[in-house]
């Protein structure tokens, strides 16, 4: 046993988890074998929207190792229910969503029929040859066009394409404060649709034990518990706990492996059906048309200053694009969870939003990396942005004098959230001082007519994550609790292990959540494992999204602790022959204050309480403890973000040449895991603002279906990062901290776009043009404005 | 067809089929699958391998391709117990979150480290630009890499004093 030192939580400890990822003994969905398994392809629609007219089966029936062929119509006869959505809005439309396609397709990819064969290559291989008759039907791909009239329908049942229509915020208000405004800009934005791109494909392999009704499914997850209920309750109708889902080491998720997918539903039905384990693993080509994908919402965004520069009120009209169908929390993620962010950091008497919630052939958006967050922060950034450039103010000092200030907390926004705490200015200032920003537009200046132009993208974000509490998401449609469980085993050595509902898919849970108990229970890091990832060894729970893992499921873990700790010191009492009250926790034992000596180490205790020998009267045996934590509120993590571009006039290749960010989540648990975060994060928004781009056809045909035309960012593509921290601790939970996981995207793609935005208005006068800056967009942007004798003239 | 490969210092034969690419027959015939599949365009790198000590990307050969030559994965670069400096690097400056694409960002990161003992930044986000990964924003791994190239450089220099 090593010596425990004073705090773990705060120290930049190297990851529990990385022995294993490093020699390669990570175990994947895909690494599983089963003994006798199938290999399960799929047959996915060529197009965009069509009538399936007729499968012949008996086209691949007899290629070798084939074992079965499944249309929809045989998912119809198991009786296999479509898949429901998990956020339910008034008056929604929800088009059903079959496992597989019964009778229609409505996006490239959709799953027509299944190829079950001994081998992976015998199953795609009939998957290809499959004869399968469509009729082709209009198709409508870009939100706006669903819209108009006459535009294709792509569900009868969806009259007009339209899913949804939502409002947030006070009309009358805002039309009042736009009445006495002094000055107004108005921005159409497009925000662009993304494919998360996690490099693990998905994966699922199921079995069915037929003596028991029991099914086994390991799959590609960040969420089990979701699954297992969805699966057993709403598409297979079994008892849940006939189905245990285990997500063993996940490959990064971004948001894509939280929803229910149609394999899932797929290998278990095929594993019944065939009597034997039954895999299906994405190729990368199939991810693209299958995963959940992001963003994709076109707005216009109407702000309103006063003659001092204070922002009056903000309106936003977007049309969201949810693709071909309603998947787990497509209809939040463009209301509850962008909606309500469109206040940003700023002091807005009124906002007001409306929302149309369209559907299109294309594939379906979910939550993706920030989920809804990015888009408001984009949104509200941006015409931050534009504003201050036409108020020829400094768009880092605009933002300041509009900050909402630090005394005014917990503050209620006109757009119904209650930010918990916040502390804007000292991060932006940290932010200012670390990109030395004087001198950067100093330079700016300096390298006008050289034939490159640098870009300043100043952006101060807030954003809302950790949904709760359980009740009021529960108002707001959610069909899902928010709270979180954790299990604290404690075994008669003392060594302790850690359940949690929350999933780690590269957040480094396996070492952030020892952290914390070492500090509670004052044993050794080396002593505490985390499980996670199993609803066969988990009480429940909800899962990995939205950066709730710590401030959720932490915070479960550290009330779990404190009922460990508390039953302990009774023991430990106990044991000293002293009254509870005369005991103490600290350095490692349980002692009675004032007498050296009289102590119980952990150990001590952990053994008596199992071997029951002398315990407290009355008192159980065992040293265990499970808790729910439902928070009091969602946490609002916030700071300011500088990029800074340089861009070729004669080329329009943008350069990201520096990065630097003070983000503030409360308390670091894990500095080396929190920075990780936020450089990933980074580098995702980034990639949307520079290259990423989930292009369609007007027709629905995806044309970026590989990585050789969708460019997600590489190693040379980025340059090291700057990070800082300060720390504004959230007042209503045990731990005080906030979440990280999403705050770096949330971010970037607004500072990169306003850094390109903000090099093209000192250049020639552009306001604004829509990610992603590739480069013969910026050079034919530069070349139309110097052709309209904007640009450099416009600066003599 | 019948296909000999030593891998990780052991032969192996099997009969495969002759489409069979050589990530698939390491991870389904050998079991061994630290050795991932990130895509199917030759993109991300995570099937990278060596093959006679050059890196290469494994779903990009067929396992006949690699008949009679030498193999080394992640399983054989080093081990739990004794560390290969790169898998060390990545480890130490926190160069891996989900760890997906790791073990092709230290094979391939290895054989910089055979041309180059002291490479720059620029130069190793340069060699790395054919290994994607999607969680650290490669900040990190450019750390990873040097520091595994230090240690390397000082293993050098202790050997070469010894001598």
């Amino acid at each position: 046993m090593t010596d425990r030192t004073d705090k773990y939580m705060g120290q930049a400890l190297k990851r529990k988890e990385d022995p294993r990822f490093i020699t390669g003994a990570g175990q994947y969905t895909d690494d599983f074998v089963l003994h006798g398994m199938l290999h399960a392809a799929m047959v996915r629609s060529p197009y965009a929207h069509a009538r399936i007219t007729g499968i012949d089966k008996s086209s691949v029936e007899d290629m070798p190792g084939v074992h079965a062929v499944l249309t929809g119509e045989d998912v119809a006869a198991a009786g296999t229910g479509p898949i429901p959505v998990g956020w339910l809005l008034p008056e929604l439309k929800v088009p059903p969503h079959h496992a597989v396609a019964q009778g229609e397709v409505n996006h490239v990819g959709d799953i027509v029929a299944v190829v079950v064969a001994d081998t992976r290559a015998q199953a795609e291989d009939a998957a290809a040859m499959l004869a399968v008759d469509y009729e082709a039907l209009p198709s409508v791909a870009l939100g706006s066009a669903a819209l108009e009239d006459g535009a294709p329908q792509v569900h009868d049942d969806v009259p007009g394409n339209v899913a949804f229509r939502w409002e947030i915020g006070d009309e009358a208000a805002l039309n009042e404060a736009f009445g006495r405004a002094h000055k107004t800009v108005k921005v159409n934005l497009r925000n662009h649709r993304l494919v998360p791109n996690a490099i693990e494909p998905r994966a699922s392999l199921a079995q069915f034990s037929p003596a028991s009704g029991e099914y086994l499914l390991y799959t590609t997850s960040q969420n089990p518990h979701i699954h297992r209920l969805i699966l057993a309750a709403f598409v297979l109708n079994i008892p849940e706990h006939k189905l245990r889902v285990i997500s063993p080491d996940v490959g990064g998720g971004f948001g894509s492996k939280i929803f229910q997918y149609q394999e899932e539903v797929i290998v278990l039905l095929a594993a019944r059906l065939l009597g034997k384990p039954v895999k299906w693993a994405a190729r990368r080509s199939e991810s693209f048309v299958s995963d959940m994908q992001g963003r994709d919402h076109e707005s216009e965004a109407e702000l309103a200053v006063d003659a001092e520069g204070r922002m009056l009120g903000l309106r936003v009209n977007t049309v969201a694009n949810l693709g071909a169908y309603l998947t787990l929390f497509a209809p939040a993620v463009p209301t509850y969870l962008y909606g309500t962010l469109l206040n940003g950091v700023y002091k807005f008497p009124a906002v007001h939003a409306k929302v149309t919630g369209v559907v299109t052939n294309t594939v379906p958006v979910d939550a993706y990396r920030g989920a809804g967050r990015p888009e408001a922060t984009y949104l509200v950034e941006r015409v931050v942005d534009v504003m201050a450039h036409e108020l020829g103010m400094d768009p880092a000092e605009f933002r300041r004098i509009n900050f909402i200030q630090p005394d005014e907390f917990p503050y209620q926004t006109p757009v119904a959230l209650v930010y918990d705490s916040g502390n804007y200015e000292p991060a932006l200032d940290m932010a200012l001082d670390m990109m030395k920003y004087p001198d950067l537009r100093a330079e700016q200046e300096r390298m006008k007519g050289t034939g490159k132009i640098l870009g300043i993208g100043v952006i101060s974000y807030v954003e809302a994550c950790g949904l709760a509490p359980s009740a009021l998401v529960g108002q707001l449609g959610a069909q899902a609790g928010q709270w979180e469980s954790s299990l604290v085993r404690v075994h008669p050595t003392g060594k302790v292990e850690l359940y949690t509902g929350s999933h780690s898919h590269g957040q480094g849970h396996e070492t952030a959540f020892p952290q914390i108990a070492a500090d509670e229970l004052q044993i050794p890091i080396e002593d505490i494992d985390l499980i996670h990832g199993d609803t066969g060894r988990m009480p429940y729970g909800w899962g990995t999204y939205g950066s709730r893992s710590a401030a959720v499921g932490g915070s479960a873990l550290k009330v779990a602790l404190q009922k460990i700790t508390a039953k302990a010191k009774k023991i430990a009492a106990h044991l000293l022959e002293a009254s509870e009250e005369d005991v103490e926790h600290a350095e490692g034992v349980f002692r009675v204050k004032g007498a050296p000596g009289q102590q119980k180490t952990f150990f001590d205790v952990a053994l008596m309480a199992h071997l029951a020998h002398n315990l407290p009267e009355g008192l159980e045996p065992g040293l265990e403890a499970t808790a729910f934590y439902d928070p009091k509120n969602f946490v609002y993590p916030f700071g300011t973000h500088i990029a800074v571009v340089e861009i070729d006039t004669d080329t329009g290749h943008v350069k990201l040449r520096n990065y630097g960010c003070v983000d503030d989540c409360g308390p670091l648990i894990n500095p080396l895991i929190v920075e990780g975060q936020v450089h990933g994060g980074i580098a995702q928004g980034a990639g949307q603002a520079l290259w990423e781009d989930a292009a369609y056809d007007d027709e629905g045909n995806f044309l970026a279906g590989t990585f050789m035309e969708y460019a997600v960012p590489r190693a040379d593509d980025l340059p090291s990062f700057e990070t800082g921290h300060t720390v504004t601790p959230s007042p209503h939970n045990p731990l005080g901290v906030k979440g990280i996981g999403e705050s770096g995207t949330i971010a970037s793609s607004a500072a990169v776009a306003n850094a390109v935005m903000d090099a093209l208005w000192h250049e020639c006068r552009i306001p604004h043009l829509d990610m992603p800056y590739t480069s013969e967009k910026v050079w034919r942007a530069i070349r139309d404005a110097r052709g309209a004798g904007l640009g450099q003239a416009a600066d003599d | 067809m019948n296909v000999t490969v030593t891998v990780n210092g052991k032969a192996h034969t099997r009969d495969v089929e002759p489409r069979t690419l050589l990530v698939h027959f390491l991870r389904e015939d050998l079991g061994l699958t630290g050795t991932h599949v990130g895509c199917d365009t030759s993109q991300c790198g995570a099937c990278t391998v060596h093959l006679n000590g050059e890196a290469v990307k494994s779903c990009t050969v067929l396992a006949v391709q690699a008949g009679g030559m030498e193999v080394t994965t992640i399983e054989g670069i080093g081990t739990a117990a004794e560390l290969h400096p790169l898998q060390t690097g990545f480890w130490e400056k926190h160069g891996l979150q989900c760890g997906f694409c790791t073990p092709g960002m230290i094979m391939s990161a290895a054989e910089l480290l055979r041309h180059d003992p002291d490479p720059s930044e620029e130069t190793i986000r340069h060699h790395l630009e054919g290994n994607y990964c999607r969680c650290t924003g490669y900040h990190n791994i450019v750390f990873a890499v040097q520091h595994a190239a230090a240690a390397m450089r000082e293993r050098q220099a202790g050997q070469a004093a010894d001598d």
